[in-house]
Order: C-alpha cells, then sequence, then structure tokens
C-alpha cells in the first residue's frame, strides 16, 4: 500500500524576530497510510504543532519534503480539516454558520445543499437542537463539537486535531474521545492527533508517534494492535496498560528520569 | 421575584436621576443659607428661570449646532480611524511609523490647536469638524487595533489555510472580533466629540450651546451659562447612550455576559 501522508527527513528552524533561530524539529521521518488514526505524543516544546503547521501547509519545512500522495506541500491546503485547542468559534455567529464559516469565508456564497450537509454535520456531533444557538450559550465539550464539524465540512482527506480535547474536563474529554471514533468510523479520514494524554493516545489511534524533545524528532512509531470499536472496555484490556506503560517509559528515558523496570520491559 | 424586588428592579436605571433630584434641594438651600453669591454657584431655582428666560427655540438652535458639529465630526472620525487600524493590522512597517506620529498628534492639546485651525481651514463648519475629529480619534484606532490584534491567531491559520483574501480575513473576521473593543471605544469617543465641538465653538462660532456659554458668562449670566451646561450633559449622556443601545441592538454577542 502506498503511503498516503510522508515526511521525508523533514526539519523545520524558525527565525525569531530577533535573528536568532530555533530548530524545532530536525529529520522527521515517517509515513501515514490513507485513512489511518495516527496520535502524536510527546513533552511541550518537541515541535508538534510545527508537524501540524507543516502538514496543513501553512509554513514549509526548512529541510526536507512533506508529500501527500507523492506530491510534495508547498502552500496552505484547503483539503485539510483543522480542529484547534480552543474551539475557537465565530461568537458572533450561530452554530450553523460557524459550520458552514469556512465555505463562506473561502467562496463568498453558501448552496442549499451545503446548508443541508452542514445540518447533517450538527447532527452528527449531537448538536441537531443548538444550530441556531450562539457559541457563549453552549459548554466548553458542546463547542469543541461544534469545531469538529466545521473542520468536516469541507469533506476533508485528512483531518489534523491539535490536542483538540485537551481543554475539557476528564469525563467530556473521554466521552469525546469515542465519539470522534465514531464519527471517523462513518467518514473516515486520514487523522494526525496531536496529545499530551498517553492513553488518550492509545485508546483512539492506530498508530502513535513519540516525539522526542528539542529539536523535535521521532522517537518511536508504535503500532497499537487493539481491536476496533474501542470501548470503555479496552481500557481495562491487559495489552492497553501494555501499551501506556511502554510510551510512558519512552518519554521519560528522554527526560533522564532512572526508571529501573525500563530494561525488564518488551 | 417578590414585590419589592420587582420595584427594586423598575428603579435601578432611575436612581441616579433620583439622586440628583434629591440633591436639589439641598443645592438650593446651600445656596440660600450661604447666601451664594449667583456667579460663583447659582442656585438651581434661577437656573431654571435663567433656562425659561431664553425661547426654546433658540435652545435648540444652539443644541443642534453643537450637536451637528460632534456627530459630523464623530463620523469623520470613525470614517478615518477605522481604516487606519486596518492598515495598521496590516503592515508592522506602517505601525512603527505611523503609531508615533498618532501619539505625537494625540499629546499636543487641541485647545492648542484649535486656533491655528480657524486659521487655516477658515471661519466656517470645516475647523469645528477637524477639531471634533482630532480630539476623537485616538481612542478608536486604539481600540480598533487592539480589537482586531487581539483575533485568535487559530482563526487567521483556518483563513490562511482555506487560501481565503487578506480582504475577507479582515472583514469576516478581524474586525467583527474587534466590534467589542470598538463599542469601547465608541462610548469614550461620543462624549469626546461632545467636548470637541465645545472647544470648537470656544475659539470660532455664533452659535452652539459651547458660544452660549461662552456668550452667558461674558455678560454675567451665569445662571444661562449653567443651563447650557446642563443642556451639554443631557445630551453627552443621550449620546453615550445611543451608542450603547446599537450595541445592544444589532451587536447584542458582543456585550459582557453580565450585561446581557
Amino acid at each position: 500500500m502506498q503511503p498516503y501522508v510522508s515526511f521525508e527527513h523533514v526539519g523545520h528552524t524558525y527565525t525569531l524576530a530577533n535573528g536568532q533561530s530555533v530548530n524545532a524539529l530536525n529529520d522527521v521521518n515517517f509515513q501515514i497510510n490513507k485513512h489511518e488514526f495516527v496520535a502524536v505524543v510527546g513533552p511541550s516544546g518537541c515541535g508538534k504543532s510545527t508537524l501540524l503547521r507543516l502538514l496543513s501547509g501553512l509554513i514549509q519545512p526548512t529541510q526536507g519534503q512533506v508529500k501527500v500522495f507523492n506530491q510534495s506541500i508547498t502552500q496552505p491546503r484547503d483539503d485539510v480539516g483543522i480542529v484547534f485547542q480552543k474551539p475557537t468559534l465565530l461568537p458572533w455567529l450561530s452554530v450553523l454558520d460557524n459550520v458552514l464559516f469556512p465555505l463562506k469565508h473561502k467562496y463568498g456564497v453558501v448552496a442549499k445543499k451545503d446548508k443541508e450537509q452542514a445540518l447533517l454535520l450538527i447532527e452528527m456531533v449531537g448538536l441537531k437542537d443548538f444550530s441556531q444557538r450562539r457559541p457563549d450559550q453552549l459548554s466548553g465539550g458542546m463547542q469543541q463539537r461544534v469545531g469538529i464539524a466545521r473542520a468536516l465540512l469541507l469533506d476533508p482527506d485528512i483531518l489534523i486535531m491539535d490536542e483538540p480535547f485537551s481543554a475539557l474536563d476528564a469525563l467530556t474529554r473521554e466521552e469525546m474521545g469515542f465519539e470522534l471514533l465514531k464519527i471517523w468510523n462513518e467518514k473516515p479520514k486520514t487523522v494526525l492527533f496531536i496529545t499530551h494524554s498517553i492513553s488518550e493516545a492509545v485508546l483512539l489511534a492506530d498508530k502513535v508517534f513519540v516525539m522526542s524533545e528539542r529539536p523535535g524528532t521521532l522517537a518511536e512509531a508504535i503500532n497499537i494492535d487493539l481491536p476496533r470499536p474501542r470501548s470503555l472496555q479496552t481500557i481495562q484490556d491487559s495489552l492497553f496498560s501494555n501499551y501506556t506503560s511502554r510510551i510512558r517509559k519512552h518519554i521519560y528515558k528522554q527526560a533522564n528520569i532512572e526508571d529501573v523496570s525500563t530494561k525488564t520491559v518488551a | 421575584m417578590s414585590i419589592y424586588l420587582k420595584i427594586k428592579h423598575k428603579l435601578q436605571p432611575m436612581l441616579p436621576f433620583i439622586t440628583l433630584l434629591a440633591l436639589l434641594p439641598v443645592w438650593e438651600f446651600i445656596c440660600w443659607f450661604a447666601k451664594v453669591p449667583n456667579f460663583v454657584l447659582p442656585s438651581p431655582s434661577e437656573i431654571i428661570s435663567a433656562f425659561l428666560n431664553v425661547e426654546i427655540t433658540r435652545w435648540l438652535d444652539h443644541s443642534w449646532a453643537t450637536l451637528r458639529v460632534a456627530l459630523l465630526g464623530f463620523a469623520l472620525s470613525i470614517a478615518i480611524s477605522i481604516p487606519l487600524a486596518v492598515i495598521m493590522v496590516r503592515s508592522q512597517f506602517l505601525t512603527k511609523t505611523l503609531f508615533p506620529l498618532l501619539v505625537v498628534i494625540q499629546s499636543t492639546p487641541v485647545v492648542a490647536i484649535a486656533p491655528l485651525l480657524i486659521v487655516i481651514l477658515g471661519s466656517g463648519e470645516a475647523p469645528r469638524l477637524a477639531i471634533t475629529c482630532l480630539i476623537t480619534f485616538f481612542p478608536l484606532v486604539v481600540a480598533a487595533t487592539t480589537g482586531m490584534l487581539a483575533t485568535p491567531p487559530e482563526l487567521i491559520e483556518l483563513s490562511k489555510s482555506l487560501r481565503a483574501s487578506p480582504v475577507k480575513e479582515i472583514w469576516q473576521i478581524r474586525l467583527p472580533y474587534a466590534i467589542p473593543h470598538i463599542f469601547s471605544g465608541l462610548k469614550v469617543a461620543v462624549t469626546l466629540a461632545i467636548i470637541g465641538a465645545v472647544i470648537a465653538e470656544f475659539v470660532a462660532a455664533e452659535k452652539g450651546l459651547g458660544y452660549f456659554v461662552q456668550f452667558s458668562t461674558s455678560y454675567f449670566k451665569i445662571p444661562q451659562a449653567f443651563a447650557a451646561l446642563i443642556f451639554l450633559s443631557i445630551m453627552s449622556l443621550v449620546l453615550f447612550k445611543a451608542v450603547h443601545w446599537i450595541q445592544t441592538l444589532y451587536f447584542s454577542w458582543s456585550l459582557p455576559a453580565q450585561e446581557k
């Protein structure tokens, strides 16, 4: 199978306003297959956000190449849907208009069929009765659902999620994770999911990338062979805790924290 | 809700007015008791009779002249400051070159520039509008710029990833995001607009409440000047309320949570 997304020796160096340069990513190589769910975990400042910006084409790599379906990315891609850490909805628009915003912003006009599509998406994220509400009348979790619906509107091939549930409380967070899997099942996408939570990464993803500290590199790619559909049962699976402890050890090893048990675990 | 609470709720907006009414007899009494000469502080009754001594059409005439200058100057100021703010948001370079100049203009006392403007622009309405505009545009530029720069960077990235034009970025994202800030600026600026109009009338005018205050004091008709002052403060209040009302009516989402 041909890889859908590939990063080939990708590095990125930011030049700051004062002339200094910061090396955010260094020699990153990986491949993502079509409709694969990939989670990226790593310590703060490991270049996770840079990864996201590179894939969406908002910035260009200073070394190497980012390719989607064998084509190098040279400008922002509109077939990429982005869900941000904060919902960042437009407070003056209704839920429906927020979901429609990318279309309105890009083309200026919204057809009747787009509106129907948006309403379907709103229904899918469970906000059927809220399409005319304004964001300030919704809870944080509901706002993020709108954010997800907005990212899905243009039916992108790639969905990038930048710690989308990190601002939510623990219960809502778990619920949203399962919700996301359900949506992904209905509308398969290639997902790059950035998170701080190891268990969230294992629960959701087919593959977990562990990043190392700055300059960020890909320290390890771990295939998660847990059966789908995943559920609360998955968390109780002994394999699940195996995966999480393995990833945790990777991260601690980088942070140079002594951990004797590292050697005994496969 | 109990009846007591209902009455309290209804009376709340009237409270400042009631306080003022309650203070009037105290004011009257002090003037009478301490025999304060009316050029120091006229009593409310003297102010009222001074008000009644001038025909109402004359009052309206003067008020309209001031209101007209204030509103036109205010509109001119909006028309200049919002585009200026957009330009400064788009260009770092222009921000660095223009902003210090704006600060210089702002920190030069308008009262001192006013006579010069009259010389430059003649004695018509132009210098009055210019003065009003000068005094109101700074808070507007600052408010609009701050508001547009406060737009979440994620939305700007969203706009970039959609490859939308910069015009759309400003018009559909940044400007609406600046609305709460802009309205704060408008509320400050609209009261400054009255001040600007009055300053202009002090320097050169044959009509308007500012002119009338000066005219009255030069003839020692202090109660009449006070009556004009009251007109001015009512006008200020009404304009302030009008801005707030427009915000509530058309931009209710931009009001702070406790005002909704």
